[in-house]
């Protein structure tokens, strides 16, 4: 086969992991090339490597049959390859035309020439069926027109290598069938493509050919077409995995959160609409009562009202029995409510504190872990060695690693390790999976649905719907602030719920 | 990995002041070529060239910016920017004075209620700009900023109104008592002829606790925690609002002490009418900076200035005016607080050679293999 690009035997290291222990990749001519792995199996690391952003500890890149050394993004750029980041790198207030030619400008006399860059965006923008307005801020534009903006960055360096870093995270399911359609028009004009991801439908829609790591170890590269999710699912984690959850019926008993009558106010001015409308709903010692809907219908809200982040103008919460409405956060999370919060970097994580230090997180108060105000180190460093052996949480340094140097997976396993240790009878979990690989979700789900046989109540708050179906005992639905559904899973279909969820639900109840 | 890092931050702060002696340098040669060399050495040197006397004359120095250091430095550690030290400075000092003045029938205590008075007032004045920030999300900069020139203003007024403090000839506050005066705690007696005193002391002793709150308390968690992810510290249920406020009035409480330490050192200093805020103040950022907000960092920061300071002094021996020396002072202090910086560059240098080690590693080791 043709290759355009191989790289052979690369290894990375970084203090205490090994992100690449000799990996080998090799992409043909024309072909969309799937890179698949667990958060933290290195595949970021090895494009990284290509794109030159980190030289590599060993073993040498050949494109186009040549050894190349690749020392910056701009070495990379001239041997064609080009790269969509999964966090986009768009100037916000520049217009769709500024970002494309940056770094690029064409100049007569130090002054701009724009027209030919103009001509040839909109050129570009019609071949590829990428359609956007050049004169756009960034700012006004969708998340899915500005990944259009970041690929039509590489056409118009006349990159033939494209990279595209997760893309589809932070897409609707449209725009990610918009962008599938896009990638094969790219292949079909004779571009290559390394798409990393860790979404197996994605996979089986577009790749060719599919390469995996774990680990930071290569563990082999399949046919697309010959290999169903199952096996690719066990090459990624290593075992099987079972992509739905095994549980037995609930058993639920007391209630143990009580939430009557609640309702929000928006503060926006202008804004007379009710956030939430007199939501009333329960939640019962051993069973999971999941919160569906569309993003933005009042979720965030109910969790932030419940768990004490805002006040309710109306409405009472009981936990226990015990009215709380009032009551401030830390009372509500000593008196047995437990939260992973939507949100692992703003709230759950002090990203510059060492993995011991986040873990204690909401309880260094605890006379186990302070004497007299004074934080009992050891007893604080024995807490963690425990929590990441029964979590299993991997990181550099142990309990010593600042937070922001660990993958993604990891941080929501400390989360997770932190707030499921802590006692506590209610636990509110919202999105507890975002982001995260097929084999952390399993474990993530593993986790909850032990919570739930020894009898800790939990709320679920979901927006993927497969997540939904497979986890709930019982399935609320949320349509613009109002609880319009109390579904049970087993009786009832994708299909209803969806409808549940744009709202058309709630004439037959 | 930690130590690895601490010490990355010891020789970025080296690696400013080197840079910042370069400059000084250069600016000695522009302004008197034939002398620039003498009096750069005469800089370096000056402070230990006249005995015990300078080393102490250091440490008097730097006892007040210590002070204001560890109080820039502290609030910076729970992400706030305490530029209001000078107002809190002068705040504590005038509570100094009142107590030295009108106080004397609290005899051989005198000493020390002014010095926890001026804590106290420190501590209210550091408050101001703390509750405007966590009740009306007013920017503590710009509360700060205020409160320095309505703290500076207020004094000159008060002082200046009132008979029994003013010094109507000389323009500036009377003398305190005798008693008022922090006693020496032998460390005059060491250092003959320098104005050092038991201030010095109790600065080392600020610092310890500082250290030991920040290290090693749930309060020093809750304040780190606060300054680097607030939304984080609210999520974990820590009460911000009272975090801002407290840590806004210690911050307070350490400049006021220090505006205390410097009029109380019987070295006769007054509160002149003037308005110009409390350079004290300033220096406490600069002191804060170039000791990477550590209280450690910082003790060493402020020795550092005053030692410079003191050097400058030394240079009007030679053919350099007044200004030229303040200018080169300054500039070696200005940057030497670029050790942040510095830092970063180092790190950014050690992660490349690294890099070509590793990488030089490998090859040798390919080839042997091959």
């Amino acid at each position: 086969m043709d290759y355009i690009i191989e790289m052979l035997h690369i290894t990375k290291e970084f203090p205490g992991i090994k992100a690449n222990d000799d990996i080998t990749l090799q992409i043909a001519k024309g072909e969309i090339h799937a890179l698949l792995g667990e958060n933290g199996a290195g595949k970021s690391t090895l494009m990284s490597v290509l794109f030159g952003l980190y030289q590599p500890d060993g073993g040498c890149i050949k494109v186009r049959g040549k050894d190349v050394k690749i020392n910056n993004p701009l070495d990379a750029n001239s041997l064609g390859i080009g790269m969509v980041h999964q966090h986009f790198k768009l100037v916000h207030n520049f217009t769709v035309l500024q970002n494309i030619v940056l770094g690029k400008e064409d100049t007569r006399n130090g002054i701009l020439e724009m027209k030919k860059a103009r001509k040839k965006v909109v050129e570009l923008s019609e071949k590829y069926h990428l359609s956007v307005d050049p004169d756009a801020q960034i700012q006004d534009i969708t998340v899915g027109m500005q990944q259009r903006v970041e690929i039509l960055k590489m056409l118009y360096r006349d990159n033939d290598i494209l990279i595209f870093d997760e893309p589809t995270a932070v897409l609707t399911p449209q725009e990610i069938e918009e962008l599938m359609a896009i990638m094969k028009e790219l292949v079909a004009e004779g571009k290559s493509i390394i798409f990393i991801t860790h979404k197996l439908n994605e996979i089986k829609a577009v790749a060719d050919r599919c390469s995996v790591l774990r680990r930071g170890k290569y563990i082999g590269t399949v046919a697309v077409t010959d290999t169903d999710k199952e096996a690719l699912s066990e090459m990624m984690v290593g075992h099987k995995v079972q992509l739905t959850v095994e549980k037995e019926p609930a058993k639920p008993s007391d209630v143990v959160l009580e939430v009557t009558n609640l309702t929000l106010r928006d503060k926006k001015q202008g804004h007379s609409k009710d956030v939430l409308k007199h939501i009333t709903f329960q939640v019962r010692k051993g069973e999971i009562v999941c919160i569906a809907g569309i993003d933005g219908n009042g979720q965030t809200e109910l969790v932030e009202t419940v768990t004490g982040m805002a006040k309710p103008d109306d409405g009472t919460i009981l936990l226990n029995g015990e009215d709380i409405t009032k009551k401030p956060i830390r009372y509500r999370s000593t008196h047995g409510m437990s939260h992973i919060p939507e949100d692992r970097h703003k709230h759950g994580l002090v990203l510059d504190y060492s993995l011991e230090d986040n873990l204690v997180l909401q309880e260094y108060f605890d006379p186990r872990f302070q004497n007299r105000g004074f934080i009992k180190k050891d007893a604080v460093h024995a807490y963690a060695r425990e929590l990441i052996d029964r979590f299993d949480i991997r990181s550099g340094q142990g309990t010593d690693t600042i937070v922001r140097s660990m993958s993604g997976g990891n941080q929501q396993k400390a989360i997770i390790a932190r707030e499921l240790t802590k006692a506590h009878d209610l636990l509110v979990a919202v999105q507890p999976t975002r982001g995260l690989d097929v084999g952390a979700i399993e474990f993530i789900h593993k986790q909850i649905v032990k919570e739930r046989d020894e009898g800790a109540a939990v709320l679920l708050i979901s927006l993927e719907l497969e997540e939904v179906m497979n986890l709930s005992d019982r399935i609320l639905v949320i349509y613009e602030g109002e609880i319009v559904g109390d579904l049970d899973p087993k009786e009832t279909t994708v299909q209803e719920l969806g409808l549940y969820m744009a709202g058309s639900g709630k004439g037959g109840k | 990995m930690q130590k690895k890092r601490d010490h990355l931050g010891f020789l970025s702060s080296l690696f400013a002041i080197f840079v910042g002696l370069l400059v000084g340098m250069v600016i000695l040669l522009v302004s008197n070529p034939a002398q620039a060399f003498q009096g750069f050495f005469t800089i370096l040197t000056g402070p230990v060239t006249h005995g015990l006397k300078g080393v102490g004359q250091v440490f008097y120095y730097a006892t007040p910016i210590i002070m204001t250091g560890l109080s820039v430095g502290f609030a910076f550690k729970t992400g706030l920017f305490n530029i209001g030290a000078a107002g809190q400075f002068i705040i504590g000092a005038f509570a100094a004075i009142v107590v030295g003045i009108h106080g004397k029938a609290l005899g051989s205590a005198q000493w020390i209620v002014a010095l926890l008075a001026a804590t106290i007032a420190g501590f209210l004045w550091g408050a101001i700009p703390g509750i405007f920030k966590a009740c009306f999300n007013v920017n503590e900069v710009i509360a700060c900023i205020m409160t320095n020139y309505i703290g500076m203003y207020l004094v000159n007024y008060l002082v200046s109104t009132n008979a029994s403090l003013y010094d109507k000839i000389r323009n500036y506050s009377k003398d305190v008592a005798k008693t008022a005066n922090i006693p020496g705690m032998g460390l005059d007696k060491l250092f003959e002829g320098s104005s050092i005193n038991g201030g010095f002391l109790i600065a080392l002793i600020a610092v310890a606790i500082i250290y030991v709150v920040l290290q090693k308390t749930t309060f020093g968690y809750e304040l780190k925690a606060a300054g680097f992810n607030k939304d984080a510290s609210k999520y974990a249920g820590m009460n911000e609002k009272r975090n801002i406020i407290v840590s806004m009035a210690i911050a307070g409480a350490l400049s006021g002490l220090g505006g205390a330490m410097l009029y109380l050192a019987g070295s006769g200093k007054h509160i002149v009418i003037q308005d110009v805020l409390a350079a004290e103040g300033m220096n406490g950022i600069s002191v804060a900076l170039l000791g990477l907000s550590h209280p450690i960092g910082v003790l060493f920061a402020g020795l550092f200035i005053a030692y410079i300071t003191a050097g400058g002094f030394y240079l009007q021996l030679l053919d350099f005016p007044t200004e030229i020396i303040d200018i080169i002072t300054a500039v070696i202090i200005y940057f030497s607080a670029f050790s942040l910086f510095v830092r970063v560059f180092l790190l950014n240098l050690q992660k490349k050679r690294e890099l070509t080690q590793k990488a030089n590693e490998k090859t040798k080791e390919g080839g042997t293999a091959e």
